[in-house]
Order: C-alpha cells, then sequence, then structure tokens
C-alpha cells in the first residue's frame, strides 16, 4: 500500500487516470442516501490498503482535471508542499499531515498507533522548539488530528498563540481553530489570545476579523468577552453583512456569558431589524430572543416590535421567494423558525400581541404544505407558538389538526415530534385532540419504542367514559403484543383507566382479569387488593368472579397476582364454586376434590411465592367451612406445613392445626365470609386479621370468662371496624343483645329492625358467631356481661 | 445547539464541536457515552432520542453520523435542517463529500462549520454565502 503513496513528486500519469473514479470506489458518497440522488454505490470504507491510494500526492487535487472554484487553495497546496518536500527531506523522520494522517490508519493494533503518535509527537515538540516558524502551521495542524484522536495535546497550546499572533493568514486560520479545540476557559492560557483577538478585531482584514469573532463566540470566557465589547459593537455597526451577523452572534454568547452586557447591546437592535440581509436579520432575531429570555425589562420593551416582525414573516412567506434562501420551496425555513420562536415569547401571556399576530398564524399555518421536513419545521413551530400565546380558540383547533396531520405522515421524526406536542396538549385541549385518537391508537402499532411509548401515554390520556371500552380493547390488544418495558405501564394503565370509568362491575372485573393473564408479573402491587376489594364489594358477582378465577387458575398458576386473587376467591365463595348456576353460558362442574387439587397443586408450586402460598393455604382452610365433604384432606396439607421452612406459613399451619384439633368449635366462626374491607383502610392484609383473631382466640380460652366476653368484643370490633359504621359503641352493643334474645332459635331468625337499619352488620348478624360462643361451655357468662349491654339499651330507649 | 459531533460506524470521531464550556474529561466521557447509544438505535428508528437532560438529533449519512446536541426549547425538525445543510454544503466544497475527504481534511470541514454556525446559532442562510466566504479565506491561504 505504501509504494503507492508518494513522498516524492507526486505521479502525474496516475493523475490521467480519473481520479475522482479511484477514490469515489472505497467510500461511499455522503449525500447519497438522500432520494433525490441517484446512482449511489455502497462501497464499504476502504481498509488501509485501498487508503493507501488516496493517501498523499497529486492525484486527490488532480490538477488537470478542471478545478472546481470551490476549491482554487488545494492547486497551490499541492505546489506548496512540493516546496516543503525539500524541506521535509532534511527532517526525514517527521511526516506530512496527510500522510500522517494515513499512517495512523494503517496501524494494525492501538499500541502501533499510539507509537506512531508518540514519535510524531516528539517530533512536533522539537519542531515547536527550534523548527521553522513557517512550518508551524503544519504542525499544529498534525497535533490538533492527534487531539481527535484521543490523545493529550496541551502542548500545543502556546504554539496557538503564537499563530494567532502572526500576520500570516494561514497561521491565523490554524491558530483559531486550535485555540478553539484546545483552549478554553478552564485553561489560564486563554485570556492571553485575548489580546490577539483584540488586535484582530480592530486592524485585521474581513476574513482575520471572521475568525476572531469566532473564535470569540465558540471559547470565550466572561472576562474576555467583557474586554473585547467595545470592538464586537464597532464591528456591530460597520457596514458590511459578513461581519455584522458575526459580530450579532457574537453578542449572542456575550450575553450569555455576561448578562449585563444585554445594556450595551439592546439599543441596536430596532435599527438592525430594518435589514435585509438574511444573515444579519436572522442574527437580529436571534439577538433579541436572547435578551427577552434574559429579562422582563427587555421583554416589555420588545413586544413593540411584533407588529414589524409579523410583517418580515408574512413576506416572507408570501412574496419573498428567493432561492438562494429556500429549502424545497420554502423561503428560508431557519429564519422563519427563528421569528416564530421570538414571537411566542413575545405574545406569552401578552393579549395584545397574541391578537397582532393571529392572522398571520393562521396565514403561515394554512399556506405552508406538509411534505418535506422544512415546511414541517416550519409549521411545527407555529403551533408551538399558536399553543403557548393567547390565541384564538380557532386558531389552537387548527394547531392540534396540523398535529393530527403530521400523526398520518410517512415519516417517522414528524410523527414524533406530534406525539410529544399532542401529549403536552392534551390537558389543556383535550377535545380537540380528542377528535384525533382513532389516530394515535394506530401509533400503538409504531415499531421504534419511544414513538409506541408516547402513542401509549397519550391514548392512556384520552381515555373516557364514552370511548373506555373500545379504548381498553385496542390496549389490551397492545398488552399482548408490546415491548416488555411498556408492559408495566400499559398495564397500570389499562387498571386506573378501567377503575376510572368502568361501566359495570362486571365488565371491571373482566378488564382486571384479562390483564392479570396477560401481563400479571407487571401490574403494581396493589392490583390484588383492589381486585379483592372490587370483588368482595360486588355481591352479584361473587358466583361470576369465582368461576372465572377458578378457570383461570386452573389453566395458568404461574401469574401470581392472578393466583393470589384466584385463590382469595376460591377461598371465600368456594361454596358458591360448587353451585350450578343456570345463568352462566357455560356452566361450569366442578368437584370439591378438584379445588382442593387446584390448591395444593398452587402450594406446592416453584412459582408460587412466599404470599401466594400463604394466600392458598388460608384459602384451603376456608373452604374446610365452605365445603361439605370431610376435611381430612385438608387437614392433612395443613398438618404437612406445619413443619415447612418458611416461617410465615408454618406459623399458619400451626395456627389452622390447633384450629382443628382444639378449637374446632370456633372454627366456622372465625373462617366467616370476610365483610368489605374499606379501601385504604386501617388494614389491606384480610388474612392477617384472621390469624389475628384466631391468634387472640387461641389466648383468650385458658383465661378467665369475664376477658373472654371483652375478647369477643374485641373480635366484634375486629370484625365491624373496618366497615367504618361501627364508630359508636353504643350503636354496636344492642344488637349482640338483639341477635342474643334470638340465640335459641335459629342462628338466621329474622334479625331486630335495629339490625336490618345498619348495613354492615348483616353480614354479622346472618352468621354464627353468637351461636357458637352459647354453645361453648366457656361462653356461659358471656350473656351476663352482655345483658349489661342489654340494660344499657333498655336505659337509651 | 450545545455541541456537534461527527462519527463513524465504528464509533471513530471525525470531528466535534462544543459549543459550551467543557473539561477534556468531560468531553470524552459525553462522547464515549453518546456515540454508543447512537449507535446502537436500529436503522428504522426515528432521529430523535433524549439523553441526559438534552435532546439529541441525529442523521447517518452513507458511513458518517452526524449528532446535535439542542435544548429543550429547539425546534428538532429544524436541527435535521441544519444538519442536511451542512452536509450540503460539504459536498459542494469537496465535490461528492465522503468520509474520506472529512479524514484527511478535517480542519476544512471547521472552517465551513464556523461560517455556517456561529456559537451555536445558524449565521447564514444562503448556501452561496457560505461557500463564496470559505472561497475567498482559501484565496488568502495561497498568499
Amino acid at each position: 500500500m505504501h509504494e503507492e503513496v508518494s513522498r516524492g513528486t507526486p505521479d502525474l500519469s496516475y493523475c490521467l487516470a480519473d481520479p475522482m473514479r479511484i477514490r469515489r470506489a472505497s467510500f461511499p458518497k455522503l449525500q447519497s442516501l438522500r432520494p433525490e440522488v441517484s446512482g449511489f454505490k455502497k462501497a464499504e470504507p476502504g481498509g488501509p490498503g485501498r487508503a493507501g491510494s488516496h493517501g498523499g500526492g497529486g492525484e486527490r487535487e488532480g490538477p488537470d482535471e478542471a478545478p472546481t472554484p470551490a476549491r482554487p487553495g488545494t492547486r497551490k497546496c499541492w505546489g506548496e508542499r512540493s516546496g516543503v518536500e525539500t524541506e521535509s527531506r532534511m527532517v526525514v523522520t517527521s511526516l506530512k499531515l496527510q500522510d500522517l494522517i494515513q499512517e495512523i490508519r494503517g496501524a494494525k493494533t492501538q499500541a502501533q498507533e499510539r507509537e506512531l503518535i508518540q514519535k510524531e509527537c516528539a517530533h512536533i515538540r522539537a519542531s515547536f522548539r527550534d523548527g521553522d516558524p513557517l512550518q508551524r502551521h503544519r504542525q499544529l495542524a498534525k497535533l490538533l488530528y492527534v487531539h481527535m484522536l484521543g490523545y493529550p495535546a496541551h502542548f500545543g497550546q502556546m504554539e496557538c498563540l503564537k499563530l494567532i499572533a502572526s500576520p500570516r493568514f494561514t497561521d491565523k486560520r490554524v491558530g483559531y481553530l486550535g485555540a478553539m479545540l484546545l483552549l478554553d476557559e478552564r485553561h489560564d492560557a486563554h485570556l492571553l489570545i485575548t489580546n490577539s483577538i483584540k488586535n484582530d478585531l480592530s486592524q485585521g482584514i474581513q476574513p482575520v476579523q471572521g475568525l476572531a469573532l469566532c473564535t470569540l463566540s465558540t471559547m470565550g470566557s466572561a472576562e474576555m468577552c467583557r474586554d473585547l465589547t467595545t470592538e464586537v459593537e464597532k464591528l456591530l455597526l460597520q457596514p458590511s453583512p459578513y461581519l455584522r451577523k458575526k459580530a450579532i452572534l457574537t453578542a449572542v454568547h456575550m450575553i450569555r456569558k455576561v448578562p449585563e452586557l444585554s445594556n450595551v447591546f439592546l439599543p441596536h437592535c430596532a435599527q438592525l431589524l430594518h435589514e435585509r440581509h438574511h444573515g444579519v436579520l436572522l442574527g437580529t432575531i436571534t439577538l433579541i430572543t436572547e435578551l427577552c429570555e434574559r429579562s422582563p425589562a427587555a421583554l416589555r420593551h420588545f413586544r413593540k416590535v411584533v407588529p414589524q416582525l409579523v410583517q418580515i414573516l408574512r413576506t416572507l412567506v408570501t412574496t419573498g421567494y428567493s432561492i438562494e434562501h429556500s429549502i424545497s420551496g420554502v423561503s428560508d425555513p431557519f429564519l422563519q423558525v427563528q421569528i416564530l420562536r421570538l414571537l411566542r415569547i413575545l405574545g406569552r401571556n401578552h393579549e395584545e400581541s397574541s391578537e397582532t399576530m393571529n392572522d398571520l398564524l393562521a396565514q403561515v399555518a394554512t399556506n405552508t404544505d406538509t411534505g418535506r421536513n422544512a415546511s414541517n419545521a416550519v409549521l411545527f413551530e407555529t403551533v408551538l407558538t399558536i399553543m403557548d400565546i393567547r390565541s384564538a380558540a380557532g386558531l389552537r383547533v387548527l394547531a392540534v389538526n396540523i398535529l393530527g396531520r403530521f400523526l398520518l405522515n410517512s415519516d417517522k421524526n414528524t410523527r414524533y415530534v406530534a406525539l410529544m406536542s399532542l401529549l403536552r396538549l392534551v390537558q389543556s385541549d383535550h377535545s380537540a385532540v380528542q377528535r384525533h385518537r382513532p389516530t394515535v391508537v394506530e401509533c400503538l402499532r409504531e415499531t421504534d419504542v419511544s414513538l409506541s411509548r408516547r402513542a401509549l401515554e397519550l391514548s392512556l390520556a384520552l381515555v373516557n367514559s364514552s370511548n373506555i371500552q373500545a379504548m381498553t380493547q385496542e390496549l389490551q390488544a397492545f398488552l399482548e403484543s408490546c415491548p416488555p418495558d411498556l408492559r408495566a405501564d400499559c398495564a397500570s394503565g389499562i387498571l386506573l383507566a378501567a377503575e376510572r370509568f368502568a361501566p359495570t362491575k362486571r365488565w371491571h372485573i373482566d378488564t382486571i382479569l384479562h390483564v392479570l393473564t396477560t401481563a400479571g408479573s407487571h401490574v403494581r402491587d396493589d392490583a390484588v387488593a383492589n381486585l379483592t376489594q372490587l370483588i368482595g364489594g360486588a355481591q352479584e358477582l361473587h358466583s361470576y368472579s369465582v368461576r372465572r378465577l377458578y378457570s383461570a387458575l386452573a389453566e395458568d398458576i404461574s401469574q401470581q397476582p392472578l393466583v393470589q386473587v384466584a385463590a382469595w376467591c376460591i377461598g371465600e365463595y368456594g361454596d358458591l364454586l360448587l353451585e350450578w348456576s343456570s345463568e352462566e353460558t357455560e356452566p361450569l362442574q366442578v368437584e370439591e376434590e378438584e379445588v382442593l387439587a387446584l390448591l395444593e397443586k398452587v402450594l406446592q408450586s416453584h412459582m408460587s411465592l412466599p404470599a401466594t402460598r400463604g394466600y392458598a393455604l388460608t384459602a384451603l382452610m376456608k373452604l374446610s367451612t365452605r365445603f361439605h365433604g370431610d376435611n381430612n384432606h385438608i387437614r392433612q396439607v395443613v398438618s404437612i406445613y406445619g413443619s415447612c421452612l418458611d416461617v410465615e406459613l408454618q406459623q399458619r399451619a400451626v395456627e389452622y392445626n390447633t384450629l382443628f384439633r382444639k378449637y374446632d368449635h370456633m372454627r366456622a366462626a372465625i373462617l366467616e365470609k370476610m365483610p368489605l374491607v374499606e379501601r385504604g383502610g386501617p388494614q389491606a392484609d384480610e388474612e392477617g386479621k384472621e390469624s389475628k383473631a384466631a391468634a387472640q382466640l387461641s389466648e383468650a380460652a385458658p383465661v378467665p370468662t369475664e376477658p373472654q366476653a371483652s375478647k369477643l368484643l374485641d373480635l366484634l370490633d375486629l370484625l365491624d371496624g373496618p366497615s367504618g359504621n361501627a364508630q359508636h359503641p353504643p350503636p354496636l352493643d344492642p344488637s349482640p343483645a338483639g341477635t342474643l334474645a334470638h340465640l335459641l332459635d335459629l342462628p338466621c331468625a329474622p334479625p331486630s329492625p335495629e339490625i336490618i337499619q345498619r348495613p354492615s352488620l348483616t353480614t354479622w348478624s346472618s352468621g354464627c358467631l353468637q351461636k357458637k360462643k352459647v354453645e361453648s361451655k366457656e361462653s356461659t357468662e358471656g350473656p351476663v356481661s352482655l345483658t349489661k349491654h342489654t340494660a344499657k339499651l333498655v336505659d337509651l330507649l | 445547539m450545545q455541541f456537534m459531533l461527527l462519527f463513524s460506524r465504528q464509533g471513530k470521531l471525525r470531528l466535534q464541536k462544543w459549543y459550551v464550556p467543557l473539561s477534556d474529561k468531560e468531553k470524552k466521557k459525553i462522547t464515549r457515552e453518546l456515540v454508543q447509544t447512537v449507535l446502537a438505535r436500529k436503522p428504522k428508528m426515528c432521529s430523535f432520542l433524549e439523553w441526559r437532560d438534552l435532546k439529541i438529533v441525529y442523521k447517518r449519512y452513507a458511513s458518517l453520523y452526524f449528532c446535535c446536541a439542542i435544548e429543550d426549547q429547539d425546534n428538532e425538525l429544524i436541527t435535521l435542517e441544519i444538519i442536511h445543510r451542512y452536509v450540503e454544503l460539504l459536498d459542494k466544497y469537496f465535490g461528492s463529500v465522503c468520509e474520506l475527504d472529512i479524514i484527511f481534511n478535517f480542519e476544512k470541514a471547521y472552517f465551513i462549520l464556523d461560517e455556517f454556525l456561529l456559537g451555536g446559532e445558524v449565521q447564514e442562510t444562503s448556501k452561496k454565502n457560505v461557500l463564496k466566504a470559505i472561497e475567498q479565506a482559501d484565496l488568502l491561504q495561497e498568499c
């Protein structure tokens, strides 16, 4: 490869072949990806071998080809290089920039590259010390290349200073570039160039002044900016647009660094706004924007130019069609966007300004076609402006419609900005955004995750009571196929929406069930509690729920939240499961043994979490009262788990075991159906309550009767407390007396009127708690204390 | 604009223009992370991504990625136009530009960028004017 590289006089014969063709073959053209450009070659970048054919020498410039006007310099560079050739032959080992680049690219390993660069840096350092000052710029250029590769180059900082101070333009060009790359405000050295910049700004030729301004605006620190204010201001006022535009943008940078300088530059803006040169105008708009963003006083001051801005933009959009500045038929979109942005800042929270720009905004919105990215950029900025100022309602609807159109655009980027913006607007302009709901839902199917995520957020925000069922369907379909990182959000979103807008309880239960089966592992922790709460409260749906949950559980015991809810439900309503209801479309015939086997399966499965196991065990226990068969199977399971390694399970098993053996008479009472737990009540863990109740009773038994009765009342408290209605002890007490009166009769005798009026006690009075209490020998004393309360009732009456 | 980076498909940096003051170490870290993030994107994904607290706009032209970091209130779509305009300028200057041109003439790439953007803002919207300015500067270099 290196044979081809001409170190000496370039081989001209090589150039006579088409150099362009040779070069093109190895590297794909940057522009080739634009659809307008046809016939590109997708050649992969060549390895070092092929790169060699492009290095150094003359075939790059192709002097025999008609040199394009854009590259007059290169011809000379070639000639210049020949002149340098003689010199570099004296310093044999130092490379030219192009050759250095080539060598580095030829290095096969990182170590080789490092070695090469270290050698070269040594040469560069030597050259800086005592080399030819005329070559300094070449050495620095090499250093800058090395710096871009990531190697240290701080020893070049002083060289930048020297080059900047040199009178030669070539030196200054590279020197300023070096300053921008190597120096910044963290280095003390940066202040040293202030003087050079000052000189160049005041006395240099235009290109030099341009370089100085560019450098100042890129790396100028606050001190530098303060020092150079006068010079920059002067350049702002001189006639050449080339310098003016640069000076204005430098001023923008200076104000960002030193806000007090606003006062210096603000007065000139009015004059600058009359400029016709696009660059100067653009700079001015940027400057005014910066001033307004920093100071409310400036903001007020510039409100008066709103009409002028409107006029400028109107001219641009309607008449000003300068090919030089337009992109895809849009006149200077950069300038348009900048003006629109300034208008946004000026019109914000200001009725009068907003009004002035209303017509113009409508005009821009309607006259710009959505086709190419340039026009979309302008439309997008227009939409942002409309939404931020005090615009008329019709205009806002227009803006939302533009976004809606963007959603249908084939370009992904346009759809992205549309989704982002609609998300911001969905609260304030809900009905307008609603109209685009179908399109938004379509976007759920996007392949790009960042787009489908936004679409999901937006879809969830658009759910309301009228579209809940359709939307849920779409969202559930999405849930089944969406990428894993969106699953959790989608699941919670659906559940939240269902909670807010569910048309019927049955639909609600169905929806939650569906979510749990599809994405059970991704739902939030409170989903289980919410569902149990929901089911518990919908008495008419107990049968339906338990059946559906049983079927779901029978199919799949891996989704933990589902398993937990199902276990709870089966435990609570197991008796309903066995009944055959004629209204069910698919009657489910279930045997007791099947149910027990299923719960056992859950208990034993390695997929079940400890909490799930707890639910299953308790459910099994509850079934001992719901089912009518003998409880041997259950007793067996419970006693096995008495020696389970999991402490929680073991404790439960032991307690339940005790319940079977010693307190069998209390079992049914304790395993009663749960009363409705108030949402967010004192305790969401119903299992814990039951265990607590069981524990208390097992403690209570050996203790004398008096405390027994109080424990009984405690139990009553426990059961009644969460219902929220048992706030006052007095209302609570008469009821035991009332039911006690009917005690010897059927437990389900018509309850006394007082009880009926208190719905929270219905479950209780229909239960058998009191009956059991009386039957046990310990409670003979019970009525004694209770009659005391009965007496109280009498008193009340 | 806060900064612009050009890098190849292998992650090699070809140009870096920083409009905010950062230490060398920070620049290297940002470059490394951002390059990794952008290269990990699939070809069909959209050109925008959120990274740290910045908006990143990137576009791939043949073997080169052009990547800009803009602020929250900046317009992403117009940034795409800025990137495209820069590529057009390079194309006009080098004559059907390819990555190799930018590698071997990186100083020229900087000079062109500096005639198009200044302090992170667009300074000249006419392609003609930018190219004219470069031409004149190149002529000066000969003397």
